[in-house]
C-alpha cells in the first residue's frame, strides 16, 4: 500500500452511471476510498451493506465515500441496485486496475483490489491506509470513524 | 463495545454472551437454533443491516414495540417467534403474532413506528459498528469477539 503522508495519486474514473469521477472533484472535502475486490460477492456484498447504514454519519462528518473496484460501469450499477446502496461505485475497469495499482492495492495474482481503505484529507494528502489481512477481511467501520477523528 | 446495562435484554443464566443479531438473517435465525435453549446469559443487541435483509427494521422495530409493551418476556417470545418461522414476517404475520401474545395490536402498531423504538434499535447498532461488527451473527464473550463458530463457542462456554 501506498504510505500515509504523500500526496494521493491522482485519478479518473467512470461511476456507476458513467459519469467521470476525479480526485479534483472533492478538493476542500475528506475522501474515503473503499477499494474492494468485486461486486456481488458475498464478503463485498456484507462490507458494502455495512457501510451504507453508517453513510450518513459519514457525510455528517464532512466526507464522501468512494468504492473502487475493477468491475465494469454495468455490473456495478446493477449491484448498487441488488443491494440498494447509495455509496458511488466508481470503475477501474480499463485500462484493468490501474488506479488501484497506484494506490498499491492491487493483487496481481488474482486479477483485482485488495480490500483497503484509504482516508485523503482535503488537501488531497493520504491521511490513513488501512490494508486487509486477507480479502476475506472487513475493516469494521469503526476503524474509518477512528481515522476521520484523528484527521479532525 | 457499550456494557451491559439497564436497556439490554437479557434472558438466562450463565456465562454471558453479548450477540448482535439481525431478525431478517437467515444465518442469524439458523444460529438462533443452537444457541437459544443453551444455559447462558445472553444478551441480544440489534443489528438490522436493512439493504441486506429488507424486512429487519420492522422487525427489530416490532420486538421492541413488543417489549414496550409486554416487557422482556414479549420481546424474546416474538424473537423466537420470528426466528422460528422466517418465511411469515409480513405484517399480518406480525399482527397474528402479537395478538398470540395477548398484546394490544393498536399500541403495537402505534409504539413500532415511533421514534423511540427506531432510536433504540439505533442505539444497539452503533454500538455494534463500534465493536467492529462487519456482519451478523456476532457476539462477544468477556469483551472478546467470539471468532469462527459463534454456536459451537457458545456451546464450549456451558
Amino acid at each position: 500500500m501506498i504510505a500515509r503522508g504523500t500526496p494521493a495519486p491522482d485519478f479518473s474514473l467512470p461511476d456507476h452511471q458513467g459519469r467521470q469521477v476525479s480526485l479534483a472533484d472533492f478538493s476542500g472535502r475528506k475522501l474515503v476510498l473503499v477499494f474492494y475486490p468485486l461486486d456481488f460477492s458475498p464478503v463485498c456484498t456484507d462490507q458494502l451493506s455495512i457501510y451504507q447504514e453508517v453513510l450518513p454519519q459519514i457525510t455528517d462528518q464532512g466526507a464522501t465515500l468512494l468504492g473502487i473496484s475493477v468491475d465494469s460501469t454495468w455490473a456495478h450499477r446493477a449491484f448498487r441496485e441488488r443491494l440498494g446502496i447509495e455509496i458511488p461505485l466508481l470503475s477501474d475497469f480499463e485500462p484493468k486496475g490501474q488506479v488501484i495499482r497506484r494506490y498499491g492495492a492491487y493483487l496481481d495474482e488474482v486479477g483485482h483490489g485488495n480490500r483497503s481503505l484509504v482516508l485523503i484529507d482535503a488537501d488531497g494528502v493520504l491521511r490513513w491506509v488501512h490494508e486487509s489481512p486477507s480479502p476475506l477481511e472487513i475493516p469494521g467501520a469503526n476503524l474509518i470513524f477512528d481515522a476521520l477523528a484523528e484527521t479532525d | 463495545m457499550p456494557p451491559v446495562g439497564p436497556e439490554d435484554h437479557v434472558r438466562g443464566e450463565g456465562p454471558e454472551a453479548i450477540a448482535y443479531l439481525d431478525l431478517g438473517c437467515p444465518h442469524c435465525a439458523a444460529t438462533w437454533m443452537m444457541i437459544a435453549e443453551l444455559p447462558l446469559r445472553l444478551v441480544f443487541r440489534h443489528f438490522p443491516v436493512a439493504s441486506k435483509h429488507p424486512r429487519a427494521p420492522a422487525l427489530h422495530a416490532a420486538v421492541e414495540s413488543a417489549a414496550s409493551q409486554g416487557g422482556e418476556h414479549a420481546f424474546w417470545a416474538l424473537a423466537d417467534s420470528i426466528y422460528r418461522d422466517q418465511g411469515r414476517v409480513d405484517d399480518p404475520h406480525l399482527w397474528e403474532r402479537v395478538r398470540g401474545l395477548g398484546l394490544e395490536l393498536e399500541r403495537f402498531e402505534r409504539e413500532r413506528r415511533a421514534t423511540p423504538v427506531a432510536e433504540r434499535v439505533r442505539s444497539d447498532f452503533e454500538g455494534g459498528i463500534r465493536a467492529g461488527i462487519t456482519g451478523t451473527p456476532a457476539a462477544f464473550v468477556g469483551g472478546q469477539a467470539v471468532r469462527g463458530d459463534l454456536a459451537a463457542s457458545l456451546r464450549g462456554l456451558t
